[in-house]
């Protein structure tokens, strides 16, 4: 068998959990509050969804599973651990397969923990934002700095691998500021740590807030670039340099699962509002699945399947994925790849320019953003991507 | 046909906004020329543009009937005549073809400046004027006031001012007996001699092709007619012979007095010269009308498509909107940077931005306008006299021996309180004070200014110093010498041809810094740091930096990211397109106007 150009990029398996307790302002994810769940229910929908998928890629090795949310810590251990034997009893795993499970830093939560990690979970990304009280209450968080420090203590002693996410670039956050809590950060950081500047995003509180006006003292670009460059440096010198745009690790200790997105290997996404990329029978295909909850259960349920109709995608859109997934690490892309993707080189003379201006550099077949051209991904990428 | 006693024929003049569409709709609807239900306000501002902008720009013409308090219907020919400055000729153009003028003034308001220039040409073109105060429903409304100046600042009898409120319908009855029993009717006209009639205007419909409003002077205008057009030559059977109500309506003929509309399968616009005399091929008439004093394009700017590639369909769209426009000029150009363009001529920079957004609008063009600029005159060492129509043209100055440029007497009338900002604009914008009288709480000065330093932003800047309480009319009043330059931008060290100006030498600095000033915020930051200059044959006056982008990176993007993260970077490509690169830098389309606006 000739191997297919997934394979550099890895497979993944992608499990949406759509509930949350309360809507934080920034969110745009898809999650929803509601009373109540009934989580056998849920149980049952995901189950035929791995059986279908299963039954298109069952003999590919999986090398992770990402439960994404919403807040998926809301899930029952015994609901996790059902969809964990049957991902098990459907592909062959790899190795060290990665199990994560994004966890908000709340008292209930932690107390599932231990149920997580028996189920099989082997690392967790928790929400924890901020380090500082009156950031979190902005932020509409429903749990304090010491609850998210006790939740992160237990996580820590229950897990090998713990992640955690701030978001930085917040409502007059001066650089000093963030100096302080990014120190604080990387102290108590196990080895991975995710920092995300504040996006305004439309069809949000904050976004609407933001249209009229409101929410002052947001960083203007130089501060934002100043904000940035600060935590590259500070990341590094503790020793989690970063590998992604907004993800520090230390060295192997690198987000298995997020790493397929971006060396473009294919993930099945399961839920509703979860995307997938497949590769089937020499095509690659997007798959994506209704946002509404009910819909995608009742899809499920009456029809067996929870997909939306999959659209292919051309050579020229993978290419231009794999661009602009790929220059979002510091390692940068395959020239090669990208060309046996896309059906045509990148433009030379585009190429020379940026690499003449300092925003990329080229060596060999490897294509990468240097520290600068990161920080201006989406400029580079407007010359990169063709017409 | 009517008889002449019982037609007649004016057009409501009045500064801008102070209610002639409003009237002229309150007189078509009490007339019952527009069904209830299809009626709307300021119907006659029929284009986008209008509508979008609350100002007439076409002046237009509808026919309606009244019958009056004496037990007559009349025909009434009325032309609502836009109140900008910059379309000024439409007005004089449309005063030719009728015999008197409702000249309406906001009692609110009161006499502004172009209502005194109203007046003028309804006087030069032989009107009886009838004052309407307008807006009487406003408590501001102080008719007494505004009586007295139209008395003491126009010279005009107030005393049977007609008093209405063209919102709320007060007074219309008046004004249409008073039109009945005040204006005259046709003055001569003969049914049985040969054809001879007035081309007023012409438009272009997609339908009908060349669409030419004629006043008929002497004889008939009936369809099937071959006709001939005195200056131009061409020859022509009429297709179609009618009226507007506003809606075009086929009638039988056209007698004297009477003012419509003919179609002949006319092509070019050229064929249609405004002013011309129509008349019969055979047996025409002897001697043709007096003619229109040309309108003169007195601002001047290149348009190139930002996508070259549509540079045909801009020729086209030019083309098609000239036809509807006999006061706009162009002709093809081309630059090294922005490659086939046109240059086009305007009345004022109100009329370009018409134009501008008509051509996008309408006909889908992305457009470069490069900086507008006015006619020089260069007078080179040789003798030789060159119009210079484009700054970067600019001939090299040690051939040159001096250069003249076009001046305008200004009329402006403001409120005592504001006189001082007024006259310290002008001041600043090299202007001569000629001359400066009081009536009332008004102060009317009048300033000898350079046309350059009027056609960006003068209109704007004085809007804002006065609180929008100032008015403002212009004419040309000839050439005269100064010491001028030629001011290039250069960006990122590479000069771009189309910001090339032309400024008096001691204030180059002063506007070239506003330039590099205005430009740093205009162009958007790129990857690298980018100098922009202002430079004087070869020397350097001012100097900013534009600093290289910080920071325009996605923060989360993970699986689901990846199809909207496509779909985003694809519109901010197209957003690119709206621009136009010189060098490595990238220069949005309006860049080249707006860095002209100076906010002083
Ligand atoms: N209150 C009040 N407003 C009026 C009256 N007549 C006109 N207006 C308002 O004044 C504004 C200008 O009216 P227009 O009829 O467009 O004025 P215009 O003189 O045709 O303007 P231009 O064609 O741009 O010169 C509009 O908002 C009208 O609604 C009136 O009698 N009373
Ligand atoms: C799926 S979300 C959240 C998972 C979990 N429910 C939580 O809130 O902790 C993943 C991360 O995206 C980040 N995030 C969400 N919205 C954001 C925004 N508008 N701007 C920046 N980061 C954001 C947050 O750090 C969040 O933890
Ligand atoms: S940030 Fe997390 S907890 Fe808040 S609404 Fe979004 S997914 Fe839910
Ligand atoms: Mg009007």
């Amino acid at each position: 068998m000739t191997t297919e150009n997934w394979q550099d990029g890895g497979f993944g398996l992608y499990i949406h959990w759509p509930f949350c307790q309360a809507k934080c302002p920034y969110c745009d994810f898809n999650s929803h509050v509601v009373a109540e769940v009934d989580q056998k229910r849920w149980e049952r929908a995901y189950l035929s969804e791995i059986d279908r998928i299963g039954a298109e890629t069952g003999n590919r090795v999986l090398h992770s599973v990402f439960f994404g949310g919403g807040t998926p810590s809301l899930m029952e251990p015994a609901l996790v651990g059902a969809i964990l034997d049957r991902v098990r009893a459907t592909w062959p795993a790899s190795n060290d397969m990665e199990i994560t499970l994004e966890a908000n830093p709340t008292s209930v939560e932690s107390g599932r923990f231990a149920g997580y990690r028996d189920a099989g979970v082997n690392r967790v990304s928790m929400g924890i934002q901020a380090l500082n009280d009156s950031d979190l209450r902005r932020l509409g968080r429903l749990h304090s700095v010491a609850e998210a420090r006790a939740a992160f203590d237990i996580a820590r002693k229950t897990f090998d691998r713990v992640s955690f996410d701030l978001i930085y670039a917040r409502q007059k956050q001066s650089l000093a500021d963030w100096r302080d809590e990014l120190t604080a950060a990387l102290a108590m950081a196990a080895d991975h740590l995710s920092l995300y500047q504040l996006t305004i995003e439309p069809g949000t509180a904050f976004g609407a807030r933001f249209a009229r006006g409101g929410l002052k003292g947001l960083p203007q670009e130089d501060l934002a670039g100043d904000l940035y460059q600060m935590t590259q440096e500070l990341c590094e010198k503790a020793g989690m340099p970063g590998y992604e745009i907004s993800n520090h690790a230390r060295p192997g200790a690198e987000s298995r699962h997020n790493m397929i997105y971006w060396r473009h290997g294919d993930y099945a996404g399961i839920g509703p509002g979860a995307h997938g990329r497949l590769t089937l029978g020499g095509d690659r295909f997007a798959t994506d699945t209704p946002l509404q909850p009910g819909v995608w259960l009742n899809a499920v349920e009456q029809r067996g399947n929870g997909e939306n109709p999959r659209t292919p995608l051309s050579p020229m859109d993978q290419g231009a994925e794999y661009l602009l997934m790929g220059l979002r690490l510091r390692d940068g892309i395959s020239l090669k790849r990208h060309e046996s993707l896309s059906g045509t080189p990148l433009d030379p003379n585009k190429i020379k320019y940026l690499s003449d201006i300092g925003m990329i550099r080229h060596v060999g077949d490897t294509l990468c953003a240097t520290s600068e051209g990161r920080v201006v991904l989406n400029a580079i990428l407007r010359e990169l991507l063709p017409e | 046909m009517t008889e002449l006693a019982y037609i007649r024929n004016f057009s409501i003049v009045a500064h801008i906004d102070h209610g002639k569409s409003t009237l002229a709709d309150r007189l078509i609807q009490l007339t019952g020329t527009v069904a209830e239900r299809d009626m709307k306000e300021q119907l006659l501002d029929a284009m986008d543009i209008e509508r979008e902008r609350g100002i007439t720009i076409k002046a237009n013409t509808v026919r309606i009937e009244y019958p009056a308090k004496d037990g007559h219907t009349y025909v009434l020919n009325l032309i609502d005549t836009p109140g900008h400055v910059d379309f000024a000729y439409e007005v004089s153009r449309s005063m030719r073809a009728v015999e008197g003028s409702l000249l309406v003034v906001d009692a609110t308001q009161g006499v502004e400046a172009q209502t005194l220039a109203n007046v003028y040409q309804a006087i030069e073109a032989n009107h009886e004027i009838i004052p309407v105060l307008n807006k009487i429903d406003l408590p501001a409304a102080d008719v007494d006031r505004v009586a007295e100046q139209i008395e003491d600042v126009i010279g005009i009898d107030a005393t049977d001012a007609v008093q209405i409120s063209a919102k709320t319908g007060i007074g219309i009855p008046d004004v249409l007996e008073a039109i009945v029993t005040r204006l005259p009717p046709p003055h001569e006209g003969d049914r049985n001699a040969p054809l001879k009639a007035m081309l007023v205007d012409s438009k272009y419909d997609p339908y009908l092709g060349v669409v030419v409003i004629v006043r008929i002077i002497d004889g008939v205008l009936k369809k099937g007619q071959r006709i001939r057009m005195m200056k131009t030559g061409g020859t022509y059977d009429v297709d179609k012979v009618g009226v507007y109500r506003p809606a075009m309506v086929a009638v039988d003929a056209l007698g004297p007095g009477e003012i419509g509309f003919l179609t002949a399968s006319i092509k070019q616009v050229r064929d249609t010269r405004v002013g011309d005399t129509i008349t019969t091929e055979k047996n025409g008439c002897a001697t043709a009308l007096p003619g229109f004093k040309p309108s003169i394009p007195v601002v001047f700017c290149g348009l190139f498509p930002v996508d070259s590639a549509e540079f045909e369909d801009l020729r086209d769209a030019i083309e098609k909107l000239a036809l509807n426009d006999a006061s706009f000029s162009y002709e093809m150009e081309t630059s090294a940077a922005l490659g086939f363009g046109f240059r086009c001529g305007f009345l004022g920079l109100l009329h370009l931005e018409v134009i501008r957004d008509r051509l996008e609008r309408e006909y889908g063009i992305d457009l470069i306008t490069t900086a507008p600029s006015v006619v020089y005159n260069i007078f080179m060492k040789d003798g030789e006299v060159r119009e210079l129509h484009n700054p970067a043209d600019m001939p090299d100055m040690t051939l040159v021996d001096h250069i003249k440029e076009p001046r305008i007497k200004a009329t402006i009338m403001v409120p005592d309180e504001f006189l001082g900002d007024v006259l310290k604009l002008c001041q600043d914008r090299r202007g001569i004070q000629l001359d400066m009288t009081y009536a009332g709480s008004r102060a009317m000065v009048v300033y000898d200014l350079p046309l350059n330093e009027v056609v960006f932003d003068f209109y704007d800047r004085l809007k804002s110093v006065t609180k929008g309480y100032a008015s403002f009319d212009y004419q040309m009043i000839g050439y005269r010498e100064d010491n001028l330059v030629k001011m290039q931008i250069l960006v990122n060290d590479e000069p771009v041809d189309a910001l090339s100006t032309m400024v008096h030498r001691d204030r180059a600095e002063g506007r070239g810094r506003a330039m590099v000033e205005k430009l740093k915020e205009l162009i958007p930051r790129h990857m690298f740091k980018i100098p922009i200059q202002a430079a004087v044959g070869g020397r350097v006056v001012a100097r900013e930096t534009l600093s290289a982008m910080r920071k325009d990176v996605t923060a989360k993007c993970y699986g689901g990211d990846a199809t909207r993260k496509k779909k985003l970077l694809e519109k901010q490509k197209a957003g690119k397109k709206k621009m136009r690169q010189f060098g490595k830098v990238e220069i949005p389309q309006q860049a080249f106007i707006n860095a002209l606006k100076m906010d002083d």
